[in-house]
């Protein structure tokens, strides 16, 4: 039964974004197509942070990965999307793989501080190369980097089902990982990484694994972002591109499938609505969070799945 | 007891009532469709690293803007600015385009001045095939990577400038020059440009030192500059700009040093008179429109700085402190009535008529002096999308930047890269 409702929920939660497309006005549909992407990226977060209890301060490395990765290919050697997103994929989990060699082997504070260096870096490393990045102005994707299947990506209805299509199979996943053995042992390392040393699990090879996932995720998204919206820029790997994705995840509900996706809709359109209002937008983003720190501190769905709805994965 | 009666309307009746109603439905939208605004978006930096930038910038759109009404508007239509800051990010810059676009219904966006956020927001602007008229500097839009919809033609791009600058510094300060610059897009720019136009005057570049952008201090990339520099040239941005002058001046204090040439962007939005600027006595900078008026200032000159709210040393009339990004900011003024000038030409009525906006656009050339050209008489190249015009060179004399030199246009001209007007809308 429980496992019923979590399928008809999330399933739920895909046809309406289908149905989003033909019901909301154009602005929104783009934006939405944006929100999803972003979501893949805080859901890849989430893996590692919502999971894993892995605080990490450089996600936008991760992101930067998978863009550049696909970008890149796209830009000198003419590639199209799909396999310049499989290639931002590769790039985003092998990034994080390097990264979590070495950075996993700190914890807490020490981790948060090595993961912001090394996003750091590779902020640098895109500028310091910059006659094939495009270093801080960055580059415009050509038409046929944009191009999927004979689909031109920079028409709105094909770069929507894209954007769907990526978000859909990354929320799937995201639940198939929360409800396996494997999301069990994640949570486990979260909540009692000692306990689960000693029942056998190798806190290393699971933080590992679940840094990874998150690289992938987050590789993905960011391939995704520049193939969807022809840039590709070093803005993306600098740090608040990596408070982002935890800003989502904080809001929405760290450690729930659908919390990031909430937090990166909620998000998007609160800077989009202040920033018509005043220059000081960010203030409302601090005043939200303020607020859900002192109210609802596991995010909007963590509260709701404390309070109300149990089942909720 | 009363007897109730009905109602019941002859033909003849309904008839006049149906005329009169289609009548009345259609006249709102007839009278709305004449005097309706002409809508331009304008995409801002309020907030991040160009917020100095986005300020003064806000102030002279408004200031063009009254004075473009006050006329008449554009096509006997009013016109509005629709403001919405980018935060200086390419991300946002671009779903900027976007809201303007599609949800306020602006007829053209204009674009601000970081490149990053121009480069990341011309591709939605293309796609929307909406006009993206950009107040941006780097050699982005002659070198042929953005679209047919975006223009620059209110502002000179890096590389006309320093094309137009090397040969008087290479006749009047130096052969040997040291650059220390930016190690980004906009750095390398200068880098690139200026060394080739110096080796083409018979000087050298003998050292590029190139400063990080996270860096915050400067004083240990000092010592790189080569004793035998005759010229120091310098260009830096963003929020440490101020940082970077004074540690320069610590660096050399009161002894001998090369003679100094900067591009006022290591200034803008900041008084010469700061104390620990003295050092900067004597030393040149280029500037794209003088800060303090020149003695031989055009006739128009005063009438600007009036209606943008600046004095004749470039601070605010309100508050002397507040000193204005002079000399980039004509370019919102001139982009705005070149707008003007665009929509007339094409007889502009409304979105639908924006690629022949564009094309009127590519047909204009010679744009002389005029109040709508404050900075000075300009060509605009319809292949490139680019404008051309003049350059300054100031040198600070009395704490104040006073011009010594004013090029011709053709010192900053350079080879066509791009054929915009053969690409596809």
């Amino acid at each position: 039964m429980t496992a019923a409702r979590i399928w008809a929920l999330h399933l739920a939660l895909i046809a309406a974004l289908f149905a989003a497309q033909y019901l909301l006005p154009p602005y929104h549909v783009t934006n939405l197509a944006r929100i999803m992407v972003l979501a893949v990226f805080a859901m890849g977060y989430n893996l590692a942070f919502g999971y894993t209890g892995l605080l990490s301060l450089g996600h936008a490395l991760f992101f930067a990965a998978g863009m550049y990765g696909g970008g890149l290919l796209s830009y000198h050697l003419g590639w199209t999307a799909l396999p310049a997103l499989i290639a931002g994929l590769a790039a985003g989990g092998m990034m994080a793989g390097a990264v979590g060699l070495l950075a996993l082997r700190t914890t807490g504070v020490s981790f948060m501080i090595v993961t912001l260096m090394f996003a750091q870096a590779g902020y640098l490393t895109i500028l310091y190369f910059g006659p094939t990045t495009g270093g801080d102005e960055g580059l415009n994707l050509p038409a046929a980097g944009r191009s999927l299947l004979g689909f031109s990506l920079s028409a709105d209805g094909p770069r929507y089902l894209v954007a769907l299509g990526l978000f859909s199979t990354a929320l799937l996943c995201c639940l198939g990982i929360a409800r396996s053995r494997l999301g069990r042992i994640m949570v486990a390392m979260r909540e009692n990484e000692e306990r689960s040393r000693m029942l056998g699990y190798n806190p290393f090879t699971v933080k590992l694994i679940a840094l990874v996932l998150s690289g992938l995720f987050s590789g993905l998204a960011g391939a995704a972002y520049g193939v969807l919206f022809g840039y590709v820029g070093a803005s993306f790997a600098t740090i608040q591109y990596s408070i982002l994705p935890m800003l989502y995840v904080l809001l929405g509900g760290a450690g729930t499938v659908i919390g990031p996706f909430l937090g990166a809709l909620l998000m998007f359109y609160l800077i989009d609505f202040a920033s018509g209002l005043t220059s000081a937008y960010l203030f409302f983003v601090g005043a939200a969070l303020v607020t859900l720190v002192l109210f609802a501190p596991k995010g909007i769905l963590g509260t709701i799945r404390e309070r109300w709805l149990g089942w909720l994965p | 007891m009363k007897t109730a009666k009905t109602f019941q309307p002859s033909r003849r009746l309904i008839l006049k009532a149906g005329a009169a109603g289609m009548l009345a439905s259609a006249m709102p939208s007839f009278v709305g469709a004449q005097g309706a605004p002409i809508r331009i978006g304008f995409q801002l930096h309020r907030t991040g690293i160009g917020a100095s930038y986005g300020r003064w910038y806000e102030r002279t759109a408004q200031a063009a803007l009254k004075l473009i009404n006050e006329g008449g508007g554009i096509n006997g239509r009013p016109v509005e600015i629709l403001f919405e800051d980018d935060a200086t990010d390419p991300k946002r810059g671009s779903e900027v385009v976007e809201k303007l676009t599609v949800q306020a219904g602006c007829d053209v966006v204009m674009g601000t001045l970081f490149s990053h956020v121009v480069i990341g927001s011309a591709p939605r602007a293309g796609e929307l095939k909406v006009p993206y008229l950009v107040c941006s500097e780097g050699y982005h839009v002659a070198s042929g990577m953005l679209n047919r919809w975006t223009m620059q033609p209110g502002i000179t791009d890096v590389r006309s400038q320093i094309s137009a600058m090397a040969p008087w510094v290479g006749a009047n300060l130096g052969k040997k020059v040291t650059m220390i610059f930016p190690d980004f897009a906009f750095g390398h720019d200068h880098r690139d440009f200026f060394t080739k136009a110096m080796a083409a005057q018979g000087g050298e570049v003998i050292a590029q030192i190139a400063i990080p952008p996270t860096e915050t201090s400067f004083t240990r990339y000092f010592p790189q500059i080569p004793a035998d520099t005759e010229v120091l040239y310098h260009v830096m941005v963003g929020p440490a700009v101020l940082t970077f002058v004074k540690e320069l001046g610590e660096f050399y204090g009161s002894g001998a040093k090369p003679q100094i040439f900067g591009f006022i962007d290591s200034l803008e939005a900041v008084d010469t008179a700061t104390p620990g600027l003295e050092f900067l006595e004597g030393t040149h900078f280029w500037e794209g429109h003088n800060r303090v008026t020149p003695a031989d200032a055009g006739e128009h000159e005063a009438a600007y700085r009036a209606a943008v709210g600046v004095d004749d040393m470039g601070a605010s009339v309100s508050d002397a402190k507040d000193v204005s990004t002079y000399s980039h900011m004509f370019s919102t003024w001139e982009t705005l009535f070149a707008i003007k000038a665009g929509m007339e030409a094409a007889g502009y009525t409304g979105p639908a008529d924006r690629q022949k906006f564009v094309e009127a656009m590519e047909a204009m050339a010679d744009l002389p002096y005029g109040m709508e050209r404050p900075q000075g008489a300009k060509r605009f190249n319809g292949k490139t999308h680019q404008v051309f015009g003049t350059q300054n060179i100031s040198q600070v004399q009395g704490g104040k930047l006073i011009r010594v030199h004013q090029t011709s246009m053709e010192d900053g001209a350079y080879e066509d890269a791009v054929d915009y007007t053969a690409m596809a809308f």
